[in-house]
């Protein structure tokens, strides 16, 4: 009865807009914008604003209206507390979908509150697998999870890499085991065979003893998850036990830190992979930078081009289903599928990305070079 | 077998580092029965200011020696440690010689927080590069067996500077005041011994070897980082505590020992247990023996006047 009343209501509310010229609907943006990582998250409202400036320009039409979006930028300083209060502060301002945010860590919990107000969001940077895993309806994200990252990295090893026998060092995080568990299942899937399974500590800087004991079983590529900090280090020691095994890890040893760790025991058989694509190699990624730099006068970082997409995903969404309301659209965004920046956007039952990218990178002069 | 002597050779060079910062807990310990927890936070402090040392010194004179570089490096880490030492001594712990035991355990623990905190302030959160100025090529004297001119330096390095203090305490005028001190320190002032300046010198020695042991620890790795202490901190207070606390040749062999049993504890524990335990259980493998050895031998392995302290 109810929601009969809630559903009379809302139609009530369209009638009333129809007298005015425009139909306004609100779309959240929610980064860091203060901070550390600012840059990041400048960067990601930058994409979901350029969306809905593409959006007002072509002029979209909505249940016959012609609507204006707006966004809302809003700031969480990659603080899950400061995250949940922001997401509330959206809810009550009556927005029709989130772009955001961008640290697992504040996604994760902010998730929760969109759920309950029935809004659905797609966080552009968030990687943590447990984001999907809770079971709300309406959460997605337009970027690769670390079980596909795991995935593409043990497929890497076994195949691209010729790997018959592979070892694996997990730190024992969330984080590393995780990777390091999606990498093994991946690599046994694709005929190689795991010959060492070890553990170290997120705390830890001598690996000899483990990985004496991996010499001894001879692996061709040695897989570790976990961070550029114990990474550098252990390749290393790699080179000073003579192990001649090619090295590959995961976006947490993905860094300019790494490198310069590892000193000049790093070469090129040092691998390493993250979420996401080179801008480069996206279908649409040099006329994004181009009207990216024109429009903000600034270079894409890493994020935006995922969040441009998760903006148009919601925006797509809306146009198909005509209206801008979140329990009419969300099923035209669970099902859609269309060519965004990035590649072919569409989810998967859960609410990640169906063909989440992930590159390789390999070590080159200096600086990682994508593959 | 190669396999096995490289686990032993990776246990040595571990073990040494543990024995040297083992051996400031265990002098400490035998003087004032206190354990300073903030012990492990020196060889921080060592690694961090020759890093600052040797990197500035580098921007300066580019063409300077390595060797000469390094041991500039070595002595302003070991001036700076010592003044840390003194200082730490002089404020926090003489106040509270004759307090509870648990007021300068806690206060150890205080003071541990404090020099961390001060580090990250001073060299910030990141990972810092240590520049490895003795060379890390590996060479192989047994097939198969490799090791390298760094390694070899922490070896040699330790074990002179074990033999050194041994001589220090067992031969020399100030070594017996400080066994004086250690034995009572109402009777050694009577004797003429100026009990506060041993106390002083022993934080200050302990010091210098903490700062010895940082530099080849941060040396060895190429890595440097405010809390880099923990954990060779917490080890070696495992390894003076198994050997016997109080004991100098108890430090060391505890050192060694610790080192020996992690390593190979690593690299065989799941053959020994049927794949039961892996590499995960490596620092609960060196708990176990210790756990096992106090057992036996609740003073360590050569712990003799414990009781009366404890």
């Amino acid at each position: 009865m109810k929601k009969t009343l809630v559903a009379i209501a809302i139609m009530g509310m369209g009638i009333g807009a129809a007298s005015a010229a425009d139909m306004v609907v609100k779309l959240g943006s929610v980064a860091p914008l203060t901070g550390s990582i600012s840059h990041l998250g400048k960067d990601n409202e930058n994409g979901a604003r350029l969306a809905v400036e593409d959006a007002n320009a072509k002029g979209i039409m909505l249940g016959g209206k012609k609507v204006k979006f707006e966004l809302m930028g809003e700031d969480d300083q990659a603080d899950p507390r400061t995250g949940t209060t922001v997401a509330q502060r959206l809810v009550d301002a009556d927005v029709k979908g989130i772009v955001g945010h961008l640290n697992s860590g504040t996604t994760i919990p902010a998730s929760r509150i969109y759920d309950q107000a029935g809004i659905p969001m797609i966080s552009p940077s968030a990687t943590n697998p447990k984001l999907t895993q809770q079971g709300y309806k309406a959460v997605f994200r337009t970027i690769a999870n670390d079980v596909q990252q795991g995935s593409v990295v043990g497929n890497f090893a076994a195949k691209t890499l010729g790997g018959k026998k592979i070892a694996i060092i997990d730190d024992r995080t969330a984080y590393g085991q995780g990777l390091a568990d999606e990498t093994e299942k991946a690599a046994k899937a694709a005929g190689a065979q795991i010959v060492a399974r070890e553990f170290t500590t997120d705390k830890a800087t001598d690996f000899m003893a483990i990985l004496t004991k991996i010499k001894a079983a001879n692996p061709d590529v040695i897989m570790f998850g976990g961070m550029d900090a114990q990474a550098g280090p252990m390749v290393k020691q790699i080179k000073q036990l003579g192990i001649s095994a090619k090295y590959i890890t995961g976006d947490g040893g993905c860094s300019p830190e790494m490198i310069k760790l590892a000193g000049d025991s790093i070469s090129g058989s040092v691998y390493c992979t993250m979420a996401g694509i080179p801008l480069d190699k996206m279908p649409g990624g040099k006329d994004f930078r181009d009207r990216f730099k024109k429009r903000f006068g600034a270079d894409v970082q890493i994020y935006s081009p995922y969040a441009y997409d998760a903006a148009m995903a919601i925006i797509h969404a809306m146009e198909k289903a005509g209206s801008p309301e979140p329990s009419k659209y969300l099923p035209a965004l669970k099902s859609e599928s269309f060519p965004g920046v990035t590649g072919t956007i569409a989810f998967d039952a859960k609410g990640d990305i169906k063909e989440g990218a992930v590159t390789v990178y390999q070590y080159k002069d200096g600086s990682w070079v994508a593959l | 077998m190669d396999t096995l002597l490289q686990q032993l050779l990776n246990g040595l060079v571990v073990g040494s580092v543990y024995a040297l910062v083992a051996l400031g807990y265990t002098m400490v310990y035998g003087i004032l029965g206190l354990i300073n927890f903030a012990h492990g936070e020196v060889l921080m402090v060592g690694a961090l200011t020759a890093l600052t040392v040797i990197t500035t010194l580098m921007g300066v004179s580019p063409d300077m020696p390595p060797l000469l570089l390094l041991g500039i490096g070595l002595l302003a880490a070991m001036v700076v440690c010592m003044i840390v030492a003194f200082l730490m001594e002089r404020l926090a712990y003489r106040k509270l010689r004759n307090a509870p035991r648990l007021a300068p355990l806690i206060t150890a623990i205080g003071v541990s927080f404090l020099l961390q905190t001060l580090a990250m302030i001073v060299w910030g959160r990141n990972y810092h590069t240590f520049p490895q100025l003795i060379s890390t090529t590996p060479m192989q004297p047994i097939e198969g067996v490799y090791i390298n001119p760094i390694q070899i330096t922490t070896i040699v390095a330790s074990a002179i500077i074990m033999v050194g203090l041994v001589l220090l305490v067992t031969r020399t005028k100030l070594g017996r005041a400080m066994r004086a001190t250690a034995e009572n320190h109402r009777v050694a002032s009577l004797m003429g011994v100026d009990v506060n300046k041993i106390i002083s010198l022993t934080f200050v020695l302990g010091a210098a070897l903490a700062a010895v042991a940082g530099v080849l620890f941060a040396s060895n790795y190429g890595i440097a980082h405010y809390a880099m202490g923990f954990m060779p901190g917490l080890k070696a207070f495992t390894a003076a505590v198994l050997g016997g606390i109080g004991n100098l040749g108890g430090a060391m062999l505890g050192g060694i020992v610790l080192g020996l049993v992690e390593a190979v504890g690593a690299g065989y524990i799941e053959h020994l247990t049927f794949g039961f335990l892996n590499s995960s259980y490596q620092d609960i493998f060196a708990f176990v023996i210790l756990g096992i050895v106090l057992i036996f031998r609740p003073t360590g392995l050569l712990g003799e006047r414990v009781s009366d302290r404890a």
